[in-house]
């Protein structure tokens, strides 16, 4: 043990346990921090698909939008099946399942312990956070666009032929879906669970919907934080003034909160 | 380089790491080596930035860790080779660090043939590896980004005696390379066989640094004569602590100390030498004990 520290240009008292005093010490690269976003974002966009889980909830869902889209085709009124009545129905089943893609690509680091890799590769975890928030938007534009084309594809061969989507309406989808997947992965930093995650954004929402309006007292209440309600007119892509306030309300409560909770819980936690 | 200045943690009124400091030089392969619950591990995720220190600090390279740019280039780091998506294939999991580091696809198949995975073993998931196997593949995601430092976890734990042997060639060759090398171990034997030079932990303190061999020279003084018993009882008359063992006694002090007793009661000395009978094994298990007893001692 030498507790020579002379050879060394960091001025320090700890003592030196193995190497030679005459072995150059290397220095660290020079540049910023961490590594550039897009390689991040890149990374985190491919863990979403590459298992057998992300996998298998792509087909769960792709095959749900085509048995509804068909059984929708087959049994529904005939004159429901514009585009827009199309669409509405292949939506569905994205408004489901790509919360829990979401849940999935926030909780994995801590519930598959990858983590450890993923946050020595970027320290800085706000960044990831970042990343697993925009691609699972992305994957679920990617998904959207798949229905819309399918919707589309229906309406021609087995529809009215009636091209019936407003630009609101359009923008009312994009909107809705993309705060529902953003629900998700705030759910997933909240609890850092997969399961539980799931229960809560499933269960959560309607438990409270049930109580504003078993409970007279939460009626008003429960028009501005009830995140399933404030969509309708959303989807519709009828929103008045009103509307507005109290989506900007319910998303708040339900996407913001736990979105912000949940990224204080991950740039804090300890990495095990 | 790695460098370790009065690092800290506690959680409570526990201190898992406590003031720990010492400094590995290029070159180098360092065992970190205690019994479970040491501290090794937390010590290890507060040099990686995953644990915020309580009080100390840890540089890599001259730079604490959340500084570095691009760390999957400079450091090395396998804190749990268990910890991996069981539903990804181990060529997967390369794939997805070689984007974030910023590294070819070809330098995924370089690092696998380095650790010696097949092309099928890299195609199965990962669910299905041998722990052996997810150290190879732990190993090998360290090596991604072609570091100038190690830090790795146990990496030798769940090896075959080969898969040790393959691993000290592996981390010499790193080290011979000017790397640094920083590895941690519960199992005195594994990092006799892989590591240089020492650092032992015990209870979150440091109780003992340096080379395997200055280390291995510590353990006393052995000495065997034609009448043990007399001379035991002498030695401890003179507070001379003695431990007698199947072929002598085992000293703690010095051979000089030792031979001029001997000599001034003419006892006859058949063998007298430094160094105790005891292995590095025993010695770790004293100094650790040592710890766990007095919790100040160290």
């Amino acid at each position: 043990m030498s507790t020579d520290t002379d050879t060394t240009d960091t001025t320090t008292s700890a003592p030196v346990v193995g190497g030679g005093a005459a072995s150059t010490v290397p220095t660290a690269l020079a540049g910023r921090p961490g590594v550039p976003f897009g390689r991040t974002l890149q990374a985190e966009l491919r863990k979403m698909v590459d298992t057998r889980a992300g996998l298998w909830m792509i087909i769960v869902m792709t095959g749900l939008a085509a048995i509804i889209l068909a059984a929708f085709v087959i049994w529904g009124s005939a004159e429901d099946a514009t585009f827009n009545g199309l669409l509405e129905v292949a939506t569905l089943p994205l408004a489901m399942v790509l919360p829990i893609l979401g849940i999935m690509a926030a909780t994995a680091e801590w519930s598959q312990r990858t983590g450890l890799v993923t946050f020595t590769l970027e320290p800085r975890r706000g960044r990831i956070v970042v990343a697993k928030a925009l691609a699972s938007m992305l994957f679920a534009l990617v998904v959207l666009v798949a229905a819309v084309a399918a919707s589309a594809l229906v309406n021609v061969v087995a529809g009215t032929g009636t091209w019936d989507l407003s630009a609101a309406a359009a923008g009312g989808i994009v909107l809705a879906l993309m705060l529902y997947v953003l629900q998700g992965v705030a759910f997933g930093l909240l609890f850092l669970n997969t399961p539980i995650a799931i229960v809560a954004v499933l269960v959560l929402p309607s438990v409270w919907g049930i109580a504003t309006q078993l409970v007279g007292s939460l009626e008003e209440i429960g028009q501005w934080l009830n995140l399933d309600r404030v969509t309708v007119p959303l989807f519709a892509g009828e929103m008045a003034g009103k509307d507005w306030a109290q989506l900007a309300t319910g998303v708040a409560a339900w996407v913001l909160l736990p979105l912000a909770i949940g990224t204080y819980r991950v740039l804090n936690r300890e990495v095990k | 380089m790695i460098t370790v200045e009065n690092l800290t943690k506690r959680y409570g009124a526990f201190t898992a790491v406590d003031d720990i400091s010492f400094q590995v030089r290029p070159g180098s392969v360092v065992g970190f080596l205690g019994p479970n619950g040491a501290g090794k591990s937390t010590a290890m995720r507060m040099m990686t930035g995953l644990t915020p220190a309580t009080s100390g600090r840890a540089t890599i390279l001259g730079q604490t860790y959340r500084e570095l740019h691009n760390p999957g280039r400079q450091v090395g780091v396998m804190l749990d080779a268990s910890a991996q998506h069981p539903g990804r294939t181990g060529r997967e999991v390369l794939r997805v660090s070689a984007i974030s580091v910023g590294v070819s696809r070809s330098r995924v198949e370089e690092v696998l043939a380095l650790v010696g995975l097949t092309d099928e073993e890299a195609g199965r998931r990962v669910r299905n590896y041998s722990l052996g196997m997810r150290q190879r593949l732990g190993i090998a995601a360290a090596l991604l980004g072609d570091p100038h430092v190690l830090i790795l976890d146990e990496p030798a734990n769940g090896l075959d005696p080969q898969g040790i042997h393959w691993m000290r060639g592996l981390l010499r060759r790193f080290a011979d390379g000017g790397g640094t090398v920083l590895l941690s171990s519960h199992l005195l034997h594994e990092v006799q066989i892989v590591a240089d030079d020492l650092v032992m932990i015990g209870r979150g303190r440091i109780v003992a640094m340096g080379s395997k061999d200055e280390l291995l020279s510590r353990g006393g003084t052995t000495v065997h004569s034609t009448d043990d018993i007399r001379l035991a009882g002498l030695l401890e008359k003179a507070d001379v602590p003695v431990t007698r063992t199947g072929s002598g006694l085992v000293v703690d002090a010095e051979p000089g100390v030792v031979g001029e007793i001997a000599a001034a009661e003419r006892v006859v000395l058949l063998e007298l030498r430094s160094g105790g009978s005891e292995g590095l094994e025993e010695m770790f298990l004293g100094l650790t004990a040592a710890t766990s007893r007095e919790g100040d001692a160290a």
